[in-house]
């Protein structure tokens, strides 16, 4: 479970990461760039809550 | 941005208040790389990289500004406090309080404290930018100095009391949130700076360079505002942690250091920091001022928005959240040494009371550049007092740590080295019209000299051996 949350996590970060590129290469729209970047925020912060600080 | 080493200083600060830290509990470089890079990526961010722009910054000026300056902090961290820290291995405040005394030390402590609200409620009032999107509320101007309406005030003191509130819960669960939100800061910071670029065109290295110079960068300051050179970016990326470096707050961080080389990880809060955040957030602010060239808001929330959606936004909310919520935490602790009887949580409201209230006044963010300096200057001739302590004491013929020594309270050495080195630089600044990113350095060879001089005369060596 927790590894499935952890690549959810990383997917998240990846949305956020991902789109800036694509846009500035033109290769997709400032508003679907807001959207993933909206979508990568949701999975990050809704996943990495549950494995981040479990070491603590 | 707090960390987990520094939630582990908090946790430890009873431990190891009035002893050095045992060699069983240095941490490793890695927390200190983590805790440099997350601390110095924070909401304070948001807003210097703008107010470059604003202060008409050239291009060229802008980079070698933040490349020198931010090498000369790195050095500073790593060939001032770092050696002291890991060879004392005690707080700031008790190696203070050694050389000083305890009556001196409370009075440091309340600028110390103060310092930390403003800070704060700078930071809250950045978070308001953004928390106040939604309910189009009118934004503060970058000329503003007082609230413009009553929106913004009930805005701030409600996220002003909610901050508190979550600060009077303790600092355990804010240290853990501000770990969540670490990775994902930074990598908004860089991906809104990309998409910043392509709004303004960019597309090829030549237009990089002509669209920083003549749209982003462009030498020329926004109206009323005054203008930077090399030499302010140079000085200001140098000082804007002063009291953490050569001011000797982070001997209380350091002192868990393995290697005295571990000050020179400072290198990764200030090249992702305070190098390519000011950078990016600059991108954004050239980007909202060209898209609304008749407005002259300064809302970092409104700025990030434009760029990059709601997730810009809800990065400018958390970033001043979480830089907010450990300023009062330390606030509160720098009182609580002053009225060590009084509850925590009490002290904690009071804190956070003074922070919303200042939060009130946009002059905290318009002027943050200033205040920073400000807040590095007011400090900083405390930390050259430890400096000389270490260092010439026996080479010039004085005690070393001499209210510990001589059992006094108040150090006269330490305190008119203190006031008269920030009446001498309050002088430079009417007089001879020296900016106030400029005093740091001409102050601290002042206050080592005044320090030297007059502990020869209070405190020499001699009378030492004498009795």
């Amino acid at each position: 479970m927790k590894a499935f949350l952890k690549i959810l996590s990383f997917i998240g970060l990846l949305l956020t990461m991902i789109p800036p590129v694509l846009i500035f290469l033109g290769k997709i729209d400032l508003e679907t760039t807001k959207l993933l970047m909206t979508l990568g925020m949701v999975a990050w912060f809704s996943t990495a809550p549950f494995w981040i600080n479990k070491k603590e | 941005m707090p960390s987990t080493l520094f939630k582990k200083v908090i946790q430890e600060a009873n431990e190891y208040e009035r002893t050095p830290v045992p060699t069983k509990n240095l941490k490793s470089w890695r927390s200190f790389l983590g805790m440099y890079a997350g601390e110095h990526t924070a909401g304070t961010e948001f807003v210097i990289g703008p107010l470059f722009v604003a202060h008409g910054v050239a291009a060229g000026d802008l980079i070698s500004g933040l490349l020198i300056g931010n090498l000369l902090a790195v050095l500073s961290w790593g060939l001032i406090t770092a050696p002291i820290a890991t060879q004392k291995r005690l707080t700031l405040y008790y190696q203070l309080e050694r050389i000083v005394g305890k009556r001196l030390v409370a009075g440091y402590n309340l600028v110390n404290a103060l310092m930390f609200c403003f800070l704060a409620g700078s930071m809250i009032a950045v978070s308001a930018t953004a928390v106040g999107i939604p309910f189009g509320l009118e934004m503060p101007t970058l000329t503003d100095w007082v609230p413009r309406t009553s929106g913004w005030i009930i805005t701030v003191i409600l996220m002003g009391a909610v901050i508190t509130l979550v600060a009077i819960q303790g600092y355990s669960y804010v240290a853990r949130f501000a770990n969540l939100m670490a990775p994902w800061m930074i990598l908004i910071f860089v991906g809104a700076g990309l998409i910043g670029l392509s709004q303004l065109g960019v597309n090829s290295w030549e237009s990089l360079i002509s669209i920083s110079n003549e749209v982003i960068w462009t030498g020329i300051p926004l109206e009323g505002m005054s203008k930077f050179t090399i030499w302010h970016i140079i000085f200001f990326a140098w000082f804007c942690n002063m009291a953490m470096h050569i001011g000797m707050s982070d001997l209380t961080i350091l002192r868990y250091a393995r290697s005295w080389k571990y000050g020179f990880l400072s290198f990764a809060g200030m090249y992702i920091g305070h190098f390519f955040a000011w950078i990016a957030s600059g991108i954004l602010y050239a980007v909202f001022l060209q898209a609304n060239a008749s407005s002259s808001a300064f809302a970092p929330g409104e700025i990030a928005f434009q760029t990059a959606g709601i997730a810009g936004a809800v990065c400018v909310i958390v970033a001043g959240w979480t830089t907010a919520n450990p300023t009062i935490y330390r606030a509160g602790l720098a009182l609580q040494g002053i009225f060590p009887k009084t509850a925590t949580w009490k002290i904690t409201a009071i804190v956070g009371g003074i922070t919303s209230l200042a939060a009130c006044f946009p002059a905290l963010v318009m002027k943050l550049l200033d205040f920073v300096a400000l807040y590095g200057l007011l400090l900083m001739p405390m930390g050259a007092v430890i400096f000389a302590d270490f260092y010439f004491a026996k080479r010039f013929g004085f005690q070393s740590e001499q209210a510990l020594n001589d059992k006094k309270s108040f150090s006269i050495p330490s305190f008119i080295a203190w006031v008269l080195t920030l009446i001498i630089c309050l002088g430079l600044n009417q007089f001879y019209g020296l900016e106030i990113f400029f005093l740091g350095l001409p102050g601290w060879f002042i206050a080592v000299a005044l320090f030297v001089g007059l502990s020869k005369v209070y405190y020499p060596t001699a009378k030492l051996k004498m009795a």
